[in-house]
């Protein structure tokens, strides 16, 4: 399996609203995370939904969010965060530079 | 009650719920009829499947949290790779990939499926209702702390809340601290303490 991404690479989900069986979370589209670990490849739910085959498979992650950039105003600990599992189709490289980091 | 077997408070009936079949109830009768007509499978075959499935409970989850607990090198195979773990004990997780989550000292775990009600049916059964309502799905990413608040788990300020959005293929379990106050027990002593809501990560097993 040849992957795009390692743990720790920073990485910003895609934002965009296609139709469809989408397995990416509105809360999460547009922001920017870390890599918690390479779930292995799985087959593109995005096709599967059609009855197609999902092939070729696609590398699949774990995102680690920060809550405080998914939510303003977040009420809870600085440290506080959601993993949310996201096909590498949905991920773009945020770079180095930390974004309203904490 | 009196001996007469009469009694005075109103009861007021609740009315059936038999309207007719939504669209998905009528498309399960329809495929289940055809399979059955056409020899796929039997009516008892499927009646099978469905008590197997409501047969499902906690207690295999709370059998690997026993185990983690007691054999540091088994947690850390389970924290490693979940279902390889659990097939050492014999659980059968099926095409589950599992992922064990380890509550720390300061560190509390929490798991969900926002997008519908994926669960690690395998380890604990069949979720809750309020698992799969919209209400906790919605809240307990944004509010985790207000919500475990709900069911009673204080989190302390300084502790980290991680929640855990099984989006894809993954499936999650928390594995909870052992209580204090219990050395020396039973893996079988263990398992007791061991709920579903403490796998799901809304309560912390309770001390002895």
């Amino acid at each position: 399996m040849t992957t795009r991404f390692a743990p720790g690479d920073r990485v910003r989900v895609r934002w965009a609203h296609p139709p469809g069986h989408i397995r990416t979370p509105y809360y999460v589209r547009g922001k920017t995370g870390v890599i918690e670990r390479v779930c292995g490849s799985f087959r593109n739910p995005e096709e599967l939904a059609y009855a197609r085959d999902g092939q070729p498979a696609r590398p699949l992650y774990r995102v680690h969010f920060d809550q405080r950039t998914l939510w303003p105003g977040y009420q809870g600990r600085a440290k506080d965060g959601v993993e949310v599992e996201i096909f590498e189709h949905w991920l773009e490289p945020a770079g180095a530079a930390k974004e309203g980091g904490t | 009650m009196s001996d007469t077997g009469q009694h005075s408070h109103d009861h007021t009936p609740r009315p059936d719920q038999d309207g007719p079949p939504s669209y998905y109830q009528a498309m399960e009768t329809a495929v289940r009829e055809l399979l059955i007509e056409r020899g796929v499978v039997t009516a008892e075959e499927v009646r099978a499947a469905v008590e197997a499935m409501d047969a499902r409970g906690p207690a295999q989850g709370a059998r690997v949290v026993a185990r983690a607990w007691s054999d540091p090198a088994f947690k850390a195979r389970l924290l490693k790779d979940g279902s390889a773990a659990c097939a050492e004990l014999g659980i059968d997780m099926g095409p589950t990939h599992l992922v064990v989550v380890e509550n720390g000292e300061k560190l509390h775990n929490v798991i969900v499926c926002t997008l519908c009600s994926c669960y690690p049916r395998f380890l604990i059964g069949l979720p809750p209702d309020w698992y799969k309502a919209r209400a906790y799905r919605s809240r307990v990413v944004r509010e985790p702390r207000a919500v475990l608040g709900e069911f009673g788990t204080e989190i302390p300020d300084d502790w980290e809340v991680r929640v855990h959005d099984s989006t894809a293929d993954m499936r999650y379990m928390v594995l909870p601290r052992r209580p204090e106050g219990t050395e020396g027990w039973s893996e079988a002593q263990l398992a007791g303490l061991v709920t579903r809501d403490c796998m799901i990560g809304v309560t912390l097993p309770k001390a002895p």
